[in-house]
């Protein structure tokens, strides 16, 4: 039978995490599923929870004024989803939106961050986790702002 | 070709014009007398002359098994090549080549093959795709990752769609930027690495695009296993004559023209990081 905990356990995000750590993941876990077009989060709502995806596609958007509604990124199985919930406001910066029927883990962020302040080991394993993310994001979204592509980029031959 | 002088371009006559996106076009070139008879092999360029307006370097992008007809895909950047973008149907150029390396489409023969591609990076892969799509089943699995600015810079978009309706064949496409109406994904071409089931010790990897994705692109199929000497790259310096005599596109010890522009990862490393070069 597939249980939360072993289907958590498979996660990337997990390995290397301890027994007891595990445990407690799986207590603030819950299975959730979004159809095409349904919002995960909304910009300036409070961020409550993040995200462990295990199928489907999620885009994270925002609204330029004159644009209309720009994608900044898109996230896919097996990648994390949100780290407001570990940062004062805890606001969402940004809006999410499946687009494909999307299936995830959706860990509770609050109860996240007290297990956290009451368990440092816990706490420092988890922010080793996101720091990772977040510094492969901040990569990721450097070379974006190279616009590497752009026509005045040093072209292939064919220029 | 059979030209004794090196700097002698061949006649070519325009056959057909496809435009592939709004600055970007792929010209059909064919002999303007006799056969053509133009071998080369996929990862080779020509030196493509304009008359009138100058000579530039520019990847072969057709298929390997049609030497009969001469394809080069082109992005009107400057002044030679918005005159290439401007050719008419029945119009002639002038042709030197090919020259330079070719992938290694024969060494990866029995190994799954990553290509990775950036922007016009696509262009210079597209007759690496081609060969080994009529001969699949002499290589493992085969992934086809692209990256480009934004949906409507996409290139070979009948195409595209047509290998990713291919069972035998995983194809997967992120651009930079994209309004919402857009569904696929959105970031970088090297975050779509880790998606890929493919045998490190046992793979090929093709990738050509702007100089630090290619740097990007290299250190995470490093870290995925795939040895730097067998992840090739199809470097840009500034080719003029084409037979490694002016010096212009030297890079370190190697002239690209003459001995690339198709490198392994292990060899270019070194110099990717030289500011000066």
């Amino acid at each position: 039978m597939e249980t939360l905990e072993r289907v958590l356990s498979e996660q990337a995000f997990m390995h290397g995490l301890r027994p007891e750590h595990v445990s407690i993941l799986v207590g603030c876990a819950t299975n959730v599923r979004f159809d095409a077009g349904e919002q995960l989060f909304a910009e300036g709502d409070e961020a409550r929870q993040f995200f462990m995806i295990r199928q489907g596609h999620v885009l994270l958007e925002t609204h330029v004024p004159g644009r209309g509604g720009v994608t900044v990124q898109t996230v896919g199985a097996g990648e994390i989803l949100g780290w407001s919930w570990l940062v004062p406001p805890y606001e969402w910066r940004i809006s999410a939106r499946a687009t494909e029927l999307t299936r995830a883990i959706a860990l509770d962020g609050t109860c996240l961050r007290h297990k956290c302040e009451a368990d440092h080991d816990l706490g420092y394993e988890i922010l080793k986790r996101f720091a990772h993310i977040i510094n492969e994001r901040l990569d990721a979204a450097r070379m974006q702002l190279l616009d590497l592509y752009a026509k005045s980029a040093p072209a292939r031959k064919g220029r | 070709m059979s030209a004794a002088d090196p700097m002698l371009p061949t006649l070519f006559v325009v056959r057909r014009v496809q435009r592939e996106t709004p600055d970007v076009v792929s010209l059909e070139l064919v002999a303007a007398e006799g056969e053509t008879n133009f071998r080369f092999l996929p990862g080779q360029f020509n030196m493509l002359t304009v008359f009138g307006h100058g000579e530039v370097p520019m990847s072969i992008t057709g298929d390997g098994a049609r030497p009969d007809v001469l394809v080069h895909t082109t992005r009107a950047v400057g002044a030679v090549s918005e005159a290439i973008c401007r050719l008419k149907t029945g119009d002639v150029v002038g042709i030197r080549g090919p020259y330079g390396t070719a992938w290694p489409i024969e060494e990866a023969r029995g190994q799954d093959v990553v290509v990775v591609a950036g922007g016009m990076g696509l262009a210079p892969l597209r007759g690496a795709l081609l060969a080994i799509q009529a001969n699949r089943s002499k290589y493992g699995r085969f992934f086809l990752v692209y990256g480009a600015r934004s949906p409507a810079d996409l290139l070979y978009r009948r195409q595209l769609h047509q290998w990713r309706g291919r069972f035998d064949m995983g194809v997967h496409v992120t651009v930079d930027h994209a309004q919402t109406d857009w569904i696929g994904h959105v970031g970088l071409v090297t975050r779509l690495l880790p998606r890929l089931s493919f045998a490190p010790s046992d793979t090929v990897a093709l990738v050509c695009g702007p100089e630090v994705m290619m740097r990007y692109a290299a250190m995470d199929l490093e870290k995925r296993g795939v040895d730097p000497g067998r992840i090739y790259l199809s470097m840009e310096r500034n080719m003029k004559c084409g037979v490694g005599l002016c010096g212009h596109c030297q890079l370190g010890p190697h002239f690209i023209c003459k001995d690339g522009p198709v490198f392994t990862a292990r060899a270019m490393r070194p110099l990717m990081t030289v500011r000066e070069l």
